[in-house]
């Protein structure tokens, strides 16, 4: 079959713009981080005077009109926030998963389908109750209680590793079963090996939701010292509009950083887990 | 026969007047220990405390905070806080629940262990017992912790929330200390469907809403589909390099790249409206007006979405068997035909499911929103909700900043049944995709 020439051309000209407009807004960012003043407005593209001031400043912890900006703490607070939510989560995310799909008990459809209803509920209908829940435990304004609150909601983003345990075969655990080994070492040492596609998934998922995540962070930690980057970074925007966009923008580059490299790194796994879960429904 | 079944009844019916009396009839001391005591916990429980609460979440508290006079002085006093009434009796109920569970559960328990009798045998055990449990009731085992945990912090905040719409939860004048909330029952629907303060603002954010679902889950969908396609045609060359380009807005956590597009759509300072002017135009007020924040928020979530419809679309397209083109080129069917024919049924038919699940995930759509525009520009028309305000934003500032705490509830109900029967619709149909059997 014959290309036309001028069909070719015509792609590839779309190809180029959308690639711009993908590359742009961090292409921005990054340069504006290095430009010298504290602006958004900029005649150049890349600047006309480079400077690591607004890194050096964020590591120094810059004084916004009397405001402190913390960054070191928000990091460090998202960094812990994000990692033992992932451990939890991905353990009670898979142990969800794996008693779901590789066994036959009574109840099990009925917690498939309160799992599918549950979903159907917008997260933060139960925002108040945990609110007040946490205020009664004396846990507002810890990190602990954003990490329980992760954590113990995990169990219901399952399906997708569902769909991947589906997947192995049967005659793994049953010979093992028959070799007199238990329940939890077929899960140990049969199923977790094969399972590392989807435990990186799983993992991947739940560290970036917790290091993302603004809605609870936001309702949660109360005090200044205790935010994550997702509620630092928002309050820079929304305090200052615009006026200090390049200290914002050397933040973003940041807390950007962790999540695309990880993304880079497990860009497979992540794109298979994306498709299984798509075909699956 | 009736000799035969006699141990099994007998343990049962002794269970029934006492949790562990039929273990303990069976010979199974440690058991019966362990039911024994969960028995007298509860009761304790239920007695000093729990059955006093459910009366509170009848009542809700019959005394609000008032002043008393005390020998010479009126001194402020406490009154009863109704939402924490509300969160203890729901408490109670969901242990009373548990505690009912675990009452069926020994019944069942000393039948089972008298029919084992019945038949001669000797009832396990309690090492035994566990050592069975970790066999049969593994799965439940592993399911604990995770049931646990949704039980608390995911039932039992929105049973909660549910039961907050059926009161009279709200500011200004019902707000615990201060006073006491009453239930209420459909009350708070009828405001908000039928009062003119509520109703306009309710349909209109429930349009805005619509039409946002609408536009950007097909604008994501097709736009998917037309840049996989764009990539996966013959002659272009360096596929792998474009792809990972197009991959790359996934890649940057949406709160940054929401909150970089908020300042770029700036429009003083913002570099589009720089590039307006750059080419002698005036630049558009892409947040500040009310129709061109809707056509942003439009566009920036083309930008995010859109990559992840095309890495889907990528794997369907990989996916179509080859000999059904090689069989098209046969008959001499031209590229428009075999495009039209056999790329696109099969891309929609793949995806059709997913471009539901993806309009009800737009419905929700709190970030893009929130973090572009915050419900903004700011309108008079509307109580407590601007112009871009999608059902879930004016659910959060109803929360958070206004404390109408009733009125948000009823809003989330609603999203609730929108979501469940789109949901419930969307079911039936992948159902009936499967038992097509076109695809696999």
């Amino acid at each position: 079959m014959k290309t036309s020439i001028w069909k070719l051309t015509l792609s590839y000209i779309l190809l180029i713009l959308i690639a711009l407009a993908c590359i742009y807004p961090a292409a921005f960012t990054v340069m504006s981080s290095f430009k010298a003043g504290s602006s958004l407005f900029s005649e150049t593209f890349i600047p006309r005077a480079l400077t690591l001031d607004h890194y050096k400043n964020l590591f120094q912890g810059a004084d916004l009109s009397n405001k402190q900006i913390p960054f070191v703490r928000w990091f460090w607070n998202t960094l812990q926030v994000a990692v033992t939510s992932m451990i939890l989560g991905t353990l009670i995310q898979l142990i969800t998963a794996y008693a779901i799909s590789r066994f036959r008990f009574a109840g099990r459809k009925a917690i498939m389908s309160t799992v599918l209803v549950l979903g159907m509920f917008p997260g933060f209908m139960s925002m108040i109750a945990i609110y007040i829940l946490l205020l009664q435990m004396n846990m507002l304004d810890s990190k602990w209680a954003l990490v329980l609150v992760y954590s113990a909601g995990a169990a219901l983003g399952m399906f997708v590793a569902k769909g991947y345990f589906d997947t192995l075969p049967k005659a793994l655990e049953e010979s093992a079963r028959i070799d007199g080994a238990s329940h939890w070492t077929v899960f140990w040492r049969i199923i977790l090996p094969l399972s590392k596609p989807i435990i990186t998934y799983v993992s991947l998922t739940t560290f970036t939701g917790a290091w993302v995540d603004f809605i609870f962070a936001r309702l949660i930690l109360r005090s200044r010292e205790n935010w994550t980057l997702a509620v630092g970074l928002f309050e820079l925007v929304d305090n200052y509009q615009s006026t200090e966009f390049t200290l914002f923008a050397a933040g973003s580059v940041l807390a950007a950083i962790p999540v695309a490299v990880l993304f880079m790194f497990l860009q497979r796994f992540l794109i298979d887990g994306l498709t299984a879960g798509a075909t699956k429904g | 026969m009736n000799n035969v079944r006699k141990h099994a009844k007998t343990a049962a019916w002794l269970s029934v007047l006492t949790m562990g009396l039929g273990q303990i009839y069976n010979r199974q001391y440690g058991k019966a220990l362990l039911f024994l005591f969960v028995h007298v916990a509860a009761l304790t429980a239920f007695f000093t405390r729990l059955f006093y609460d459910i009366g509170g979440l009848i009542t809700l508290g019959d005394k609000a905070t008032h002043l008393e006079k005390v020998g010479r002085r009126y001194v402020n006093v406490e009154g009863d806080h109704s939402i924490f009434l509300m969160i203890y009796g729901l408490l109670a109920v969901i242990i009373g629940l548990i505690y009912i569970v675990v009452y069926i559960v020994n019944i069942r328990d000393a039948y089972r262990n008298g029919q084992i009798r019945d038949k001669g045998g000797i009832a396990p055990s309690l090492a035994q017992t566990i050592r069975n449990v970790q066999n049969e009731g593994f799965p439940w085992l592993l399911l604990s912790l995770p049931i646990v945990g949704v039980l608390f912090f995911t039932i039992m905040p929105i049973a909660f929330m549910v039961l907050m719409a059926f009161t009279n939860y709200s500011a200004p004048d019902h707000i615990p200390p201060k006073s006491l909330v009453d239930w209420v029952g459909f009350k708070t629907f009828g405001d908000l469907l039928f009062l003119k303060a509520w109703s306009g603002t309710f349909f209109g954010v429930l349009t805005w809403t619509v039409i946002w679902a609408v536009l950007s889950t097909v604008t994501c969908y097709f736009g998917g589909i037309f840049v996989a396609l764009l990539i996966h045609q013959k002659g272009i060359k360096l596929k792998g390099l474009w792809r990972t380009i197009f991959i790359i807005p996934y890649a940057i956590p949406q709160f940054i790249s929401l909150l970089i597009m908020r300042n770029l759509l700036n429009d003083k300072f913002g570099p589009i409206n720089q590039y307006f002017r750059y080419f002698g135009l005036d630049g558009l007020p892409w947040l500040s007006d009310p129709f061109w924040a809707k056509v942003s928020l439009i566009v920036v979530n083309m930008w995010i979405g859109i990559p992840v419809s095309m890495i889907l679309v990528m794997g369907i397209l990989t996916a179509i068997p080859k000999d059904l083109y090689e069989a098209a080129d046969v008959d001499g069917a031209s590229g428009f035909t075999k495009f039209k024919n056999i790329t696109m049924p099969y891309v929609l038919f793949a995806t059709a499911p997913l471009l539901i699940m993806q309009f009800a995930g737009n419905i929700n759509n709190f970030n893009v929103i929130f973090l572009l525009t915050k419900g903004d520009p700011k309108t008079l028309d509307y109580n407590m909700a601007g112009s871009t305000d999608l059902l879930v934003t004016w659910l959060y500032k109803l929360t958070l900043d206004n404390s109408r705490y009733n009125i948000a509830s009823a809003v989330g109900i609603i999203i609730f049944l929108i979501i469940a029967s789109l949901s419930i619709w969307s079911y039936s149909r992948t159902k009936s995709f499967k038992e097509e059997d076109m695809i696999q």
